[in-house]
């Protein structure tokens, strides 16, 4: 269990809503699995059950409200508490999923599954500049968390910062470390990666034992 | 010289320094301040330890020439201050100093020409000056007065003496008490109480024994802000001593500062304080023979604007990327390596010595309720007296733009000050008729308008005020504009600064800074509806709400005070195509007014087009098909023909 889990440090079934209706999470559980189990639509991009939620496409963004104080938080990484109020499609979450998947259209307008979910909340078209009519990739780092957490050789890396932010594999160059185990192309949520996977793993036909030392 | 071995030898080796201070020797203070050094002030003090030794002035002149830090009177740089004369000298080239030392140092008189003047009166030493004057000078007390290099001059002015007290006198449960009954909040932005925040990590370690750790975040990098540089360049020894006092309230023996490599002066005095504080026994194992133990040590930040989030912050001393992650659990509670750690702003910990020193009750006394204490704001903009100014909390805009400041230079008019810096809001001048609708702010609640002065220059400067006028304290940068600055174009550069610095994670941020950039770049070309206004106000409720850490969060607030307080101006952007305030190069033209233009050619020979045709002495014109309204002709027109339309 993540560090982050075990500081919630709760023993106990957590009650709340989810909009309106009373729900119960199990010890460790985020809003967005307790949601998942009681069968409310929360859409994700960047979310796996297989690795530890890192919160960058904020398509899973709840509303919550406790008492008088109302936030809008990603749901796939914070913990519910007791009495919390709950809300998946408040005009303010959809707010930001409806900016958010405009603005998707226009940096990886290559990708139908994104194409399909923003029509699902009734955003078709887009007001952004298409820079790369091809690119399928929104950067939300599921390829390089499995890599790392779950196969364990770290050949995906993030280059660059901000804007300019790109997927890559150390160094840029093709990387001895991939065993082409495939686990990038399969949590990928877009398909982006079953096209860069020869990129990362370089020509397997020229690979040596040395490589593989790390 | 030898570790002191308790608190006794320190206050020891402190009269014996006060006492070889002779008052009768003459001192000479160069401030190699940012502005200064720039001024060139480096030749200056070169230029002053030459004439000095030529005059043959060597023992009568001690230290030779002391370098101090930041003065703060930034715009009349570079500054050279003499005691015990107490004179004051401005805008003082290497050329200059010659009649220095041959007037005010061998006779003793005040050279006229290089005293401040100011509305015809002359001020022979610092603390007459309105810009001094008005200032309340705790945290900068020893900057530019003491060498930062010297630990020796530090211990004179009293450096460490708090720690002394803390270490012999105070239980670490009441250091914590005082600090936080003293009202002190974090300097750095966000100005959480620091006491609440250290009685957190002290409880969480106490409950898992093990490491606990501390950072003093220098990590300084709004546009026009110098405040942190200041302080670690000038008084290194204020940083060390409150970061050990804080140590040893907490119990934690290890300590960092993380500094941007952009400030290799303070990377250098810092390390410099350092490495003369453990030599002093004042850091590293049993601190003034009192068995406890704390060390320091330096983490030099490349640069990235958002690794001065405290989260962001960790993971680039852990050495992983720096981006924000998720809170709770706070880094109070899980930092680095997953252990209690207490992140403060470096004038945070600067405050905590003379807190220990003069009590709770003291520091309470300054400022106002709910803000106590003084706040650094570096002044900048388009005011005359641009600087470094320290102000009790509470002290209305007005009173620091206009009378510390000094008002407008040349003809302009105040129109918003911006505070906070790229993640503050601008605040207007004149407070202006707005909607009501406009007056509900997204993320940090904006009360009814009854509870905001009707003009600006009463707007009182502290956390809470602030935050009602749709602003943030921040870190204390204050950039002064005037009818010259078109607030189109004022949220078009921070929202640049802030998507260059975004770290790339979550998308509204990643995305949404650049998309609201491009409506932004659609108004100041005259294009673009007036819905889009709404568009992109909704666009920015997004970006703050969807985005993780403080960077994304704040990031649409310069976008959204502009829309509240400057609509009409966007309107004149998108309805009229023009730009008020003669600033955005797609909707504005130059012209030459033939009834003001002497012909002095001036204009047409420095034009970068070369477009500007024109005889001697008769009026010129403008080819404004050719012009790229970069501007240089009507900073050079000598009798201000050159019009902007």
């Amino acid at each position: 269990m993540s560090p982050e889990k075990e500081l919630i440090g709760a023993t106990e079934f957590i009650d709340f809503t989810i909009n309106g209706r009373p729900v119960q999470a199990r010890p460790g559980w985020t809003i967005l699995e307790t949601a998942r189990q009681h069968h409310f639509n929360i859409p994700t991009l960047c979310y796996h059950p297989a690795v530890r939620p890192w919160g960058s496409c904020r398509l899973c963004v709840v509303e919550v409200r406790y008492g008088k104080r109302s936030k809008v938080l990603p749901s796939c990484l914070n913990p519910p508490i007791r009495e919390l109020e709950v809300f998946t499609d408040s005009d303010r979450v959809l707010n930001v999923r409806r900016w958010v998947l405009e603005m998707l259209l226009a940096d990886c307008p290559g990708s139908r599954e994104i194409r399909d979910l923003a029509r699902q909340y009734g955003v078709t078209s887009t007001r952004f500049t298409v820079t790369n009519p091809e690119e399928e990739c929104l950067r939300c780092g599921l390829c390089v968390a499995v890599c790392t957490e779950v196969v364990g050789v770290q050949a995906l890396t993030f280059g660059s910062r901000g804007v300019s932010k790109q997927l890559d594999t150390p160094y840029r160059v093709p990387n001895n470390a991939c065993v082409s185990c495939g686990c990038c192309v399969t949590v990928c949520p877009t398909g982006a990666m079953g096209h860069r996977i020869d990129q990362v793993r370089g020509d397997i036909s020229r690979r040596t034992g040395r490589g593989y030392a790390h | 010289m030898e570790r002191l071995e308790s608190a006794a030898a320190l206050e020891g080796l402190r009269t014996r320094l006060v006492k070889a201070q002779d008052p009768k020797l003459l001192v000479v203070r160069v401030c190699l301040g940012p502005g200064c050094l720039a001024q060139g002030a480096g030749k200056v003090a070169r230029a002053f330890r030459a004439e000095l030794r030529k005059k043959g002035l060597k023992g009568k002149v001690q230290p030779l020439v002391k370098e101090t830090g930041c003065h703060g009177f930034c715009k009349q740089a570079p500054l050279v201050s003499l005691s015990p004369s107490d004179l004051f000298y401005v805008q003082v080239s290497p050329d200059d100093v010659r009649e220095i030392v041959e007037t005010s140092l061998v006779k003793g008189r005040a050279v006229d020409r290089l005293l401040y003047g100011e509305n015809g009166t002359r001020y022979r030493s610092a603390s007459e000056i309105p810009f001094y004057r008005l200032q309340e000078k705790i945290i900068l007390k020893n900057v530019g007065v003491i060498d930062p290099l010297s630990i020796e001059d530090a211990l004179a002015a009293g450096a460490y003496r708090s720690l002394a007290k803390a270490l012999t006198e105070i239980s670490p449960e009441d250091v914590i008490n005082t600090v936080s009954l003293s009202g002190l909040r974090g300097r750095g932005g966000g100005g959480f109480p620091t006491g609440r925040k250290w009685r957190r990590a002290r409880d969480y370690a106490q409950e898992n024994p093990g490491p606990v750790y501390l950072i003093g975040n220098g990590d300084e990098g709004d546009p026009g802000a110098f405040m942190d540089r200041a302080i670690m360049e000038g008084d290194p020894h204020a940083v060390l001593e409150g970061m050990t006092i804080g140590a040893y309230a907490i119990g934690a023996q290890q300590g960092f500062i993380y500094v941007r490599d952009e400030y290799p002066i303070a990377v250098r005095q810092l390390n410099e304080a350092i490495h003369q504080a453990r030599a002093l026994g004042l850091l590293g194992n049993n601190i003034l023979g009192s068995g406890f133990a704390f060390d320091i040590q330096i983490s030099r930040g490349a640069g990235a604007f958002v690794c001065g989030e405290e989260t962001a912050l960790i993971a680039s001393i852990e050495g992983r990327v720096g981006e924000p992650v998720t809170r709770p659990p706070y880094p109070a509670q899980q930092g680095l390596w997953n252990r209690p750690t207490i992140i403060n702003n470096v004038e945070t910990w600067a405050n905590v010595p003379h807190i220990i020193e003069k009590g709770a009750k003291w520091y309470t006394g300054l400022g106002v309720p709910h803000s106590t204490g003084t706040k650094i704001f570096s002044l900048v903009g388009k005011v005359k007296n641009t600087g470094l100014v320290e102000v009790p909390m509470g002290i209305t805009l007005g009173r620091i733009v206009e009378d510390i400041g000094g008002g407008v230079p040349g003809q302009g008019r105040f129109k918003a000050v911006q505070t906070g810096g790229p993640s503050g809001g601008l605040i207007p001048y004149q407070f202006k008729d707005v909607p009501p609708e406009e007056m509900k702010l997204t993320k940090f609640g904006l009360r009814p308008r009854g509870f905001l002065p009707t003009e600006l220059k009463d707007l009182p400067v502290d956390f809470d005020s602030l935050l009602q006028a749709g602003s943030i304290m921040g870190s204390g940068g204050m950039i002064v504009m005037d009818d010259h600055d078109c607030v189109v174009d004022v949220a078009k550069y921070f929202l640049r600064f802030l998507q260059e610095e975004s770290c790339g994670k979550c998308l509204p941020c990643r995305l949404g800074l650049k998309g609201m950039q491009e409506f932004l770049d659609r108004f100041s070309k005259g294009q673009g509806h007036p819905e889009d206004i709404d568009e992109l106000k909704s666009l920015a409720q997004a970006v703050a709400d969807g985005s993780l850490c403080g960077l994304g969060g704040t990031a649409p607030n310069p976008v959204l005070t502009s829309i509240r307080f400057f609509r009409d101006e966007y309107l004149a952007h998108i309805m009229e195509h023009r730009c008020p305030a003669g600033v955005c190069k797609d909707l504005i033209t130059y012209r030459i007014d033939p009834e003001l233009c002497n012909g002095c050619t001036l204009c047409a020979r420095n034009c970068p087009q070369e477009c500007i045709s024109g005889k001697k002495k008769k009026a010129h014109a403008i080819n404004s098909g050719a012009c790229i309204r970069c501007g240089v002709c009507r900073d050079l027109c000598p009798v201000d023909a050159v019009k902007v339309e």
